[in-house]
Formats: C-alpha cells, structure tokens, sequence
C-alpha cells in the first residue's frame, strides 16, 4: 500500500461570510492520480490555491511528505515539491518557451544570486529544460516566444514548468480549461505518460479525462468533501449523482 | 487594472537577433563618446566636454535606475536621492577637512569619499527598499518619490551644510596618479565608469540573477509559484541600482564642484525616469541614448526659449501618448522589425 | 511650554491638515474611480492660488475672487481631462506618472510665462484679518478659522458624496474598473471629466486658501503634493477616510514637531546637538511615521476592501 504524500486535514476558508472551503480532507496516495470534481462554484480554485501555498486557509493542516507546511509563504510550498498550473495560463509570454523552462530549472537548482555567467548557455539548465520540453510535445516550438503560440502549447508549457520543478506532487487546475478535441487529447496524452511517475492532484470539469486518468476521485461540493474513492464507486454513489453528476445524465 | 510593470513593450528576454543591431547601435555610440570629447577639448572647445561629461553622468544613473525600472518593472522615482547623496558623501567630508569637525570622515582622499558614497547609498536603498518592495504598483511609486524627498528635506534642514543655497566643494576628491581637476581625465574616468557598468549590467542581466529578475517582472505569482522568492532578488537589484545612481552622485559632485538640495528634488527622478522611458527600456543602452537626447533637447530649447521647459513638456507627455517603447521602440517598429507583438 | 502654545500649534496642524486633505481628496477620487495617478495635482492647487491672487488684485475682493477662481479651476481640470488625461486611462502607472510630470512642466512654465516668476502675495480684507480669542491668553488669527471651517465643511460635503451617492459607492468598493461604472449605468466620459474637474477644484481651493497667508509661487505645488501623497499612502490609497485621519495625523505631528522637536531633544542631548538634530528630524518625521505605518502595514492603515 502507497504511502500518502498529501494529507489535508479540516481546512477551512472563509471569504468574508462565505465559506470557500470547510472542514476539507483529503489523502493523495504517492504516485496515483487524484482527481478532485465539482460543480462551478464548489471551492476547487479556492482549495488548489491554499495547497499551493497562494492562500493562507482560516483553519486546519495542510501535511506534504509528513511535514506540516500550513501557513508557510508560495514559494517554500514549491521548494518542498508542490507544483502547481493555473486554471488562467500563467507563463512568462515574453520569453521563450526554453527559457520559461529553464527559468523554472533554475529556480530548482538553489538560489540564482549568481551575477556573472550567461545562464542562457548553461547546460546545466538548458539540456534539462530541453527534456521538459520534449516531454510535453514542445522540443521543436523551443525558440518561439510563449505570447506567440497556441492556448493549448501554452497549457502543456505549463505542465513542463510544473515537472521542471521535480516536484513531489503535481496540483494541476483545470488543465483541459478552454482546450479544443485535440488539443484535450494530446494534454490527456501527456497526462497519461505521467501517470504512476508523479503523484497528480487534478482539478478537471472534463469527465471524460477524470476517468480516463484518475486512480481516485473526490468530489467537492460547496467547499464539503460528500465522496471519494475509486472512480467506479464516484459513479454508482447515490449522493454524488445527485449533487452533481446529475446534471450531467444523459 | 493598469499594473505598473512594463506591459507596453517588455522587452524580450531572447534578443539574439536584436542584439546584432541593438549590440552595433551601442559600439557606435560608445565611439563616438570616445572619440568627440577629446576633439572637442583639443580643438579648443572645453565647453563641450563638460557637456559631454555631464551627459556621460547622467546615462550612469539612468542605466543605474534603469535595472529596476527596465529589468526589474518596478517604477522607483527616487533615484536622485542616490545622486544627491553620492554627492554629498564629495562634499561634506572635503567639507570637514577644510573647516574641521567630525574628524571621523574629514578628507579629501578619494577614497574615503567613493567608499562613504557607495556605502551610504547601499544602506538608503537597502532600508527603503526593503519598505518599498512590500508594496506593488503605484504604492511602490509614490513611496520610492516620498523617501528621495525625505532625503531632500533632510538635507536643506542642514544649515552646516549650506541647507537651502548649497555647498561649494574646494577640493575635488583626491587620487594616486590622476587628478580630477583635469577636465580630459575626469571625462575619461566618467566614461570608463559607463563602458564598465554597462559591460557589468550586460553580463547581469543575462545571468541567473537578471533572468530571475526578469521572470519576476514578466509574472511574479508565477516566479513565487515555481519556488523563487522573489522579494530578495527584487531588492538586491534596488540595493545595486541605488549604488550605481550613488556612484554618479560621486562623479557628479566631483564634476560640478557645487552640491545642493536641488539635485535631489524630485522632478530631478523624473527627469532620470524621462531618459530611460524616452531611450527605452528595452534594451541595455536604451538609457544612454535618452540622455543624449535629453542633454540635446535641453541645449536645443533653451537656446531658443527661456521657457524650455514648455516644449520638454509637451514633448513627454506627446512621447508617452505616441511613442510607447520610447525611440529604440519606435525606431523597431519603423524598421519593421518585432513590429507586431501580442497580437 | 505653556498650554496656549501648545493649543494654538495644534490649531496650526489642523490648517495643515485641512488643506493636505483638500488636496488628497481630489486624488482619492482620480485614483479610486479612474485608476489614475496625477503627479500633477500640485499644479492645479498652484494654479487656485494664481487664479484667487491676480483675481483679488483685479477686483479688490478676496472672497469674489474665490467664488472666480473656483470655476476657473474646475475648468481648467475639465479641459485638462479632456485633452490629455483622458488618453491616458487605458495605459499602465508608468505613462500616468511619466506624462503628468510633463504636465507639471507646461504648467509650471505657463504659471511663469503669465504670472512672471516672482510670487504674488494678496492682503487680506479686513473683515477677515482680526483675531478672535477663543479662550484667555488663546488668540488665532480669524483666517485660520475660516480655513479649517471651510474644510471641515469641504470634507462633510465629500462624505456624503461618498456615502451616498453612486459615485460613492464605487469609491468606497474600490472598484476601478470600466464595466462596474458602465454597470451603473452613467456615461462614463462625462463622469470621469466631473470627478477629475471636482478634484481639480478641491486642490484649487487649498491653494486659494493658501495664498493669502503664503503667496502664490511657481512650483508650490510640487513641495506640497508629496506630503499628499505621504498622506494617501498612510491612509491606504483610494480610501477617503483615510485620507482625512492621515491629513489630520500628518498636518499635526509635522507643525508639532517643527515647533517642539527642538525643545525636547534638548531635554536629552546638548543644546548643541539638538540643533542640528532637531531640524533635520522633524524635516523626516511624516516620511518616517510614513515608513513606521508601512513596516506593519504595507497597504496604509484603511486601504479600500478590494486593493
């Protein structure tokens, strides 16, 4: 049995008298693919940008590799392996696609208060970022600028920015968000090579590639937890059909 | 909502292709530099010299401010705060040697006058900017203009100094070998400073420091997010900028021989702030060439008008409306090169 | 110290604080509902103190020239607007700051091209120049009165706009953008030029009160609109309450200190030192109460809910 890599324990957010998140928990197991589902309006933004360290939660702990880092500032949750992708594309469009990788190699590799040699011929960072790129399907757009391909290019960026990190846990946010058939596809691709490599927390309104990926799913409604298990017991649980799923039956 | 960071124009952080003409642009103006000063001296026109010295320091502090305002996206409007003070730090212990006092730093030596001018304004930035950098945006801007007047006021509230009307430095700063009351070698020490800071900032900004920088400036949720802390690097970059604004303080004072508050007020920021937007802050020299036009249009229109600063003000505010990316933006897109971006 | 002292000083930091107000009010409204700052500001307070000085000069009348140069004022802020602010508002702070400093490089010079480059100084009518002792041994000059009342009510007037009316609300949600405006269904090319020409008014009415105890100068206007800006950064940029406590707290501790510092350094260094020290610390005291408040609070101490 896998160990847990992320353990939320009774996370609560408020937003002035609404309650975004409450009394959330939830185990990502290392190495599987978690999917968390809901409605619009469910608390997923919310709950991924406390995972992600952007939102400090009003109560409850966060626990990454059996450390408690509830509270710690953005950039330490990234330091101890939570890498996230944003539900809005969110690269640096005025550079290149490799130098938005490296940047993100760079960023893993120790501090950057090094002055003098041109980290733009480093190899150090450019054969890594060269890899991320070809992981996502990206090797030969490389030297175009990020503000000058396409939304869907600009997603798997992301996910290569993302592993670039090396992190622990991926936390993915609508990955698939404003994505045409093929595009979809091709991130499910990506996804799926992943799958078993790096321990996913993805946050998807595209059913389809929840189940085609996921090892476990949990459903948030109104910030609450209602379900979360396998994806064949998501499907046949009564409440969860009600609450949302519902809306959806053909 | 409008963000304060360059979004105008940012300039790319790739410019391989750019560089050939940009890095050719640069080489031109760097000769001429060198060569029209010295002709002009030797050919019995020291006037030009000292304008020319007096442009050479002034694309110091603009290529000094232009770190964290190009670079780094943050708009500082402070920076002749670093200017007066690098200044000061001539003045006020050649000040002390001459009529005595505060013995501590009462010199004429060169040295004591750099080490107090760089240090001083190392401390300034380090103590706003850890302040400031808290803040984003037009918080950011007006607090970095409310410390260079803190500045200002401080220093018009030392009668010691002259306050209101000013010091007058006898003595310019001393050195082994070379002597600063020599117009030629003070231009060639102002000039060799640019060529270094310049060929510094150059390999900066394309070292992991500058394009950590960078990636803060372009998305700075997104730099936090793959795990930089942006806030020290941030501030580092305003420390440095600071010192190199100081720096031309220290040259400045040297060059003048008269210090006064008024060098710090805060339209003196401004006027820094006109050549690295008007030069653009797209590229390394981009500030050099705004203080060439900057010294031109001020010769150019005062000769015409006592008023000079009707028309440099209607051309800012003309600049600004049709001219973002400032010269080198415009001259790009004329060329037709990186014409369209964002589209 | 005697308590007479101390009260009339704490009078003179409420004029101080009054007309600070005055002037920060104007850039609350530009920057709360336009998103716009305006280093020019300065100016048009520069340009209320000309207008009222030449007026009073030609008319004979202090209080006449005021109801003039008020609309005057207010016109040329409308105009202003119109020309060259209103190009403006789609661009990012940089272009903000860098066109209207080149805009208080055309007034200035314009105020110098019309009104020569020596000040002008109005007397006072008579009927305003008295004293009035508002307690034994407590003697204030009736100006000064007159200028805090006149801001006091200046600042009534700007709290029911702002608390209840549909240009309030957006102040006071902070919302600066286009579609919550044109959600409220106001032509918003009209409502921006009003709220900048109001503005223009406020700081043209702070230097109308001004000019017959300073003068109007060339470049009064940029001394004074730091301080205005070190009074909206300490009450959080785009709140009018905030701007109103932090006018009143700059105004006070600035004129204190100036009349105080002195005296208490002396209570703990030579009186040598304390002279030296004295000016020059209360020359830094609002910038470094400025820098205290932004240590603990770096949006101000009543920044608007949604910055």
């Amino acid at each position: 049995m896998a160990e847990a890599i992320l353990q939320v324990n009774n996370l609560c957010k408020s937003f002035g008298g609404v309650r975004a998140t409450q009394n959330v928990c939830l185990e990502v197991l290392d190495g599987e693919t978690h999917a968390l589902i809901g409605p619009n309006g469910a608390g997923k933004t919310t709950l991924i940008s406390q995972l992600s360290g952007l939102l400090p939660p009003d109560a409850g702990q966060i626990i990454f590799k059996g450390r408690d880092i509830t509270g710690a500032p953005a950039h330490q949750f990234s330091r101890a392996g939570l890498a996230r992708s944003f539900q809005i594309t969110s690269v640096f469009t005025d550079m290149t696609l490799l130098d938005n990788i490296a940047l993100a190699v760079q960023a893993h590799d120790g501090h950057s208060f090094r002055f003098w040699n041109n980290a733009r011929h480093d190899d150090r960072l450019r054969q890594p970022a060269r890899t991320y790129l070809q992981q996502v399907g990206l090797a030969d757009r490389a030297d175009q600028l990020a503000s000058a391909v396409s939304h869907g290019e600009r997603r798997q960026l992301e996910i290569a920015m993302a592993l670039a990190t090396e992190p622990g846990l991926l936390l993915l946010d609508e990955p698939m968000a404003g994505m045409g058939q093929d595009e979809s596809s091709l991130m499910i691709d990506t996804l799926r090579q992943l799958h078993g490599k790096k321990s996913i927390l993805l946050v998807e309104h595209d059913m389809d590639a929840v189940f085609a990926l996921a090892d476990t799913i949990t459903v948030l409604v109104y910030g609450q937890v209602i379900a979360s298990g396998p994806p064949d017991d998501i499907k046949s649980n009564a409440e969860v059909r009600k609450a949302y799923l519902g809306e959806d039956a053909d | 909502m409008a963000d304060t960071t360059m979004q105008q124009d940012p300039p790319p952080a790739t410019t391989r292709r750019r560089l050939s003409w940009t890095g050719l642009f640069s080489l031109l103006i760097f000769l001429a530099l060198a060569i029209l000063p010295p002709v002009a001296f030797y050919s019995g026109h020291p006037f030009w010299l000292d304008i020319f010295t007096r442009l050479v320091i002034l694309a110091i502090a603009a290529v000094g401010l232009n770190l964290i305002l190009g670079y780094g996206g943050l708009v500082s409007f402070g920076h002749a705060a670093y200017i007066g003070l690098g200044a000061y730090a001539v003045g006020v212990p050649a000040y002390h040697a001459t009529y005595g006092g505060f013995d501590l730093i009462a010199s004429y030596n060169g040295f004591v006058h750099l080490g107090l001018a760089l240090l001083v304004s190392a401390v300034f930035a380090l103590i706003t900017g850890a302040i400031c950098l808290r803040t984003r945006g037009v918080n950011f801007i007006m607090i970095t203009m409310a410390f260079g007047q803190m500045i200002f006021y401080a220093i018009v509230s030392l009668e010691t100094y002259g306050g209101d009307d000013g010091l007058t430095i006898d003595v310019r700063s001393e050195f082994p070998l070379i002597s600063l009351d020599n117009p030629l070698t003070l231009y060639t020490v102002c000039y060799t400073s640019l060529a270094i800071i310049v060929f510094l900032l150059y390999r900066l900004s394309n070292s992991r420091f500058g394009l950590t920088l960078q990636g803060a400036r372009s998305n700075e949720e997104r730099m936090r997010a793959i795990g930089v802390n942006t806030y020290h690097y941030q501030l580092i970059a305003f420390v440095i900028s600071g010192v190199i604004c100081g720096y031309a303080g220290f040259l400045l004072g040297n060059f003048t021989t008269f210090i006064s508050p008024e060098m710090i007020d805060w339209t003196r920021s401004g006027e820094i702030m006109f050549m690295v937007i008007l030069g653009g802050a797209t590229f390394l020299c981009g500030p050099i060439i705004g203080a060439i036009l900057f010294i031109v249009l001020e010769h150019l229109l005062s000769e015409i008008t006592v008023y000079w600063h009707l028309p440099f003000g209607l051309l800012l505010i003309f600049s600004v409306l049709f001219l973002p990316g400032g010269i080198i933006g415009a001259v790009s897109r004329i060329g037709g090169k990186k014409g369209q971006r964002n589209g | 110290m005697e308590s007479s002292l101390l009260l009339i000083q704490l009078l003179n930091g409420l004029q101080l604080g009054i007309l600070l107000f005055l002037l920060s009010a104007g850039l609350t409204l530009t920057f709360g509902i336009m998103d716009f700052v305006n280093l020019a500001h300065g100016s048009l307070y520069m340009l209320g103190a000309f207008l009222c000085a030449s007026l009073t000069l030609y008319s004979g009348s202090f209080v006449l020239a005021v109801l003039l140069a008020l609309p005057l004022t207010a016109l040329a802020g409308f105009a202003l607007e119109k020309i060259v602010v209103r190009h403006l508002y789609e661009r990012n702070h940089l272009d903000h700051v860098l066109a209207t400093f080149g805009l208080i490089l055309c007034l200035d010079t314009l105020a110098h091209l019309i009104w020569g480059p020596a000040g002008i100084a109005i007397p006072l009518p008579d009927t305003l120049n008295g004293q009035v002792e508002l307690l034994t041994g407590v003697v204030v000059p009736t100006f000064r009165l007159l200028i805090i009342g006149t801001g006091l009510l200046a600042a009534l007037g700007l709290y029911l706009l702002v608390n209840h009316t549909r240009i309030g609300m957006l102040i006071r949600a902070g919302a600066s953008n286009r579609t919550m405006v044109g959600a409220l269904g106001v032509d918003i090319s009209t409502l921006f030029s009003g709220v900048f020409a109001l503005g223009a008014a406020l700081a043209g009415l702070a230097g109308m009160l001004v000019a017959p105890i300073a003068e109007a100068s060339i470049g009064m206007g940029n001394d004074i609109i730091i301080t205005t800006f070190v009074v909206i950064i300490i009450g959080g940029i785009g709140s009018m309450k905030g701007a109103f406590l932090a006018a009143l707290l700059i105004g006070l501790i600035d004129t204190l200190g100036r009349s105080f510092l002195d005296d208490l350094f002396k209570l703990l260094m030579s009186t040598e030192a304390a002279e030296t020290a004295a000016p020059a610390v209360s020359a830094m005291l609002v910038y470094l109460l400025m820098a205290a408040v932004l240590a603990v609070r770096p949006q101000g101490l009543f920044p608007p809910l949604s910055r």
